[in-house]
């Protein structure tokens, strides 16, 4: 073959891979790094692929504070989040077509097996914030305005603490990375149980107060008003809630971690 | 288009209003920057000049080694740093992760090859008779090697200058081993994406001005030094 050909070839080749990505079947689905960082999307989505071949999600993993705000610039079709006020606030301005839940999961505090603040076993996640505080055990936040980050603040205005001083880490990352930060400063975090899990091996951290109903992380799956590919948005919502989906998403973990990580609920809510 | 244009004006604004987060940032980009160039400039210096002047078996090998330091990956460098400085590594007793000291230790580790090649290619553009005849007119070996660096100063800086200009817009090795903790080891780079994922983009953008007037004020230098070095040589040689 003259080099002209290979060129062209080789061109054609590489215009064929880039479009196939680009294609108009596309959906975009933004979603929160504590579902990404479980593992739970690489369970989920080759079933959807095989259901809905003519398909394809690309999940963006952020926030879900960044999730809505991407949804609400259009550059998102579909949403999967776990911040209630922010959701409703969503809505209530127009931006999203539908909201259902999907599943949910827990929060649970976790931290050094020495607990040097002695919170192990309280059952209210208010009053284990406010002895972290009052004996300046290091503690690193989120801070990065995600879904998680939004409940840890919930959390200590019931506890009545404004968190201030060198103890109370802003680590401005996803939830992964800041447990491996917690587990180095042998600091306590607030995290969905999914990723603690997901990340348990690697960790000298353990869980401490956990089954506070104000610990209770809802996912909801929102179709945005006016997506791209609108279609593909409404599809994937279908599928998600329905008993197929459902039973996956209570199945997963169960093999890795030997316990259920999310309850579906996108039949009761 | 609004966006764009507002997110400028409210980032201008901030940049003049002082803003103590902005420049709290600004101020720990400059440390953590500066520091890993000092510390690349004592370690690359004398290693460019050996490799510059020095003749032996496998120097080819040697220079090709740093030449290829200067494409080492951030990302890559904050990897095997993470894992030296963590908890469970060979010297997790110093407690750096998540530092100034552990980001400075990445940035010197990218920084230090960039002055060692510059170092390299100047003090190889000096012409050797310089040091000969300084020998032959009585100085010793050291004081020839300074007058030779000295010949090499220009281009020195030149290396300064691009060292602090690629570690101080490097991301992924300060992300990694400083984890962008608030008033801590939150500089630049990992304030631009974190501000950018909450939407916050005239805090993003007047961090993102800085850091490009940072780049082009390195980058003008350079071209400066560039620019000025044939003409400098000519008295030299008569």
């Amino acid at each position: 073959m003259p080099p002209a050909d290979r060129f062209k070839l080789a061109l054609a080749l590489i215009f064929a891979l880039v479009s196939c990505s680009t294609g108009t079947h596309e959906i975009v689905l933004a979603s929160t790094t504590s579902s990404e960082d479980s593992g739970l999307f690489e369970a989920l989505l080759p079933a959807f692929q095989r259901a809905h071949p003519d398909y394809r999600v690309r999940v963006i993993a952020v926030g879900s504070g960044e999730a809505l705000r991407l949804a609400e610039r259009g550059d998102a079709d579909v949403v999967l989040a776990h911040s209630p006020r922010a959701e409703e606030k969503f809505m209530a301005a127009g931006h999203g077509e539908s909201q259902r839940p999907v599943m949910f999961n827990d929060f649970v505090i976790v931290g050094p097996e020495a607990d040097g603040a002695a919170i192990r076993g309280l059952r209210d996640a208010a009053s284990a914030l406010a002895r972290i505080a009052s004996s300046s055990a290091p503690f690193v936040s989120r801070g990065d305005d995600s879904g998680t980050h939004a409940r840890e603040r919930e959390v200590w205005a019931a506890a009545g603490v404004r968190p201030t001083g060198s103890w109370y880490v802003e680590a401005g990352q996803g939830m992964g990375a800041v447990l491996m930060m917690a587990s180095e400063k042998q600091a306590y975090t607030l995290t969905d149980r999914g990723t603690y899990l997901s990340l348990r091996d690697q960790l000298l951290l353990t869980v401490l107060v956990e089954g506070d109903p104000a610990l209770r992380n809802q996912y909801s799956v929102i179709v945005v008003r006016g997506a791209v590919n609108l279609e593909g948005a409404r599809a994937f919502t279908r599928w998600i809630t329905a008993p197929p989906a459902q039973k996956l998403i209570g199945e997963f973990g169960l093999e890795r971690f030997g316990r259920q990580l999310f309850t579906p609920n996108a039949g009761r809510s | 288009m609004d966006v764009l244009l507002e997110g400028l004006r409210e980032a201008l604004g901030l940049l003049l209003s002082g803003d103590p987060y902005l420049w709290q940032i600004i101020a720990r980009s400059l440390q953590v920057s500066g520091g890993a160039v000092i510390l690349g400039l004592l370690v690359g210096i004398p290693l460019g000049t050996w490799l510059g002047l020095a003749r032996f078996p496998g120097r080819g090998l040697a220079v090709a080694l740093v030449n290829t330091g200067l494409a080492l990956p951030p990302v890559v460098v904050g990897l095997f740093v993470y894992v030296l400085l963590s908890r469970q590594g060979p010297l997790g007793g110093l407690g750096w992760l998540y530092t100034p000291s552990a980001m400075i230790a990445a940035q010197f580790v990218l920084a230090a090859p960039y002055v060692a090649a510059i170092t390299l290619a100047a003090v190889g553009s000096v012409p050797p008779e310089l040091r000969l005849q300084a020998r032959a007119l009585g100085a010793s070996r050291w004081q020839a090697l300074l007058l030779h660096l000295r010949e090499a100063r220009l281009s020195l800086m030149a290396a300064v200058a691009a060292g602090f200009g690629a570690v101080i817009s490097e991301v992924g090795a300060v992300m990694m081993v400083g984890g962008n903790v608030r008033g801590e080891t939150r500089v630049i780079t990992t304030a631009i994406i974190l501000e950018t994922r909450r939407g916050r983009f005239a805090t993003a953008m007047a961090l993102g001005l800085i850091l490009l007037a940072i780049a082009f004020a390195a980058n003008a230098f350079i071209t400066r030094v560039q620019q000025a070095q044939p003409r400098r040589r000519r008295p030299l040689t008569s």
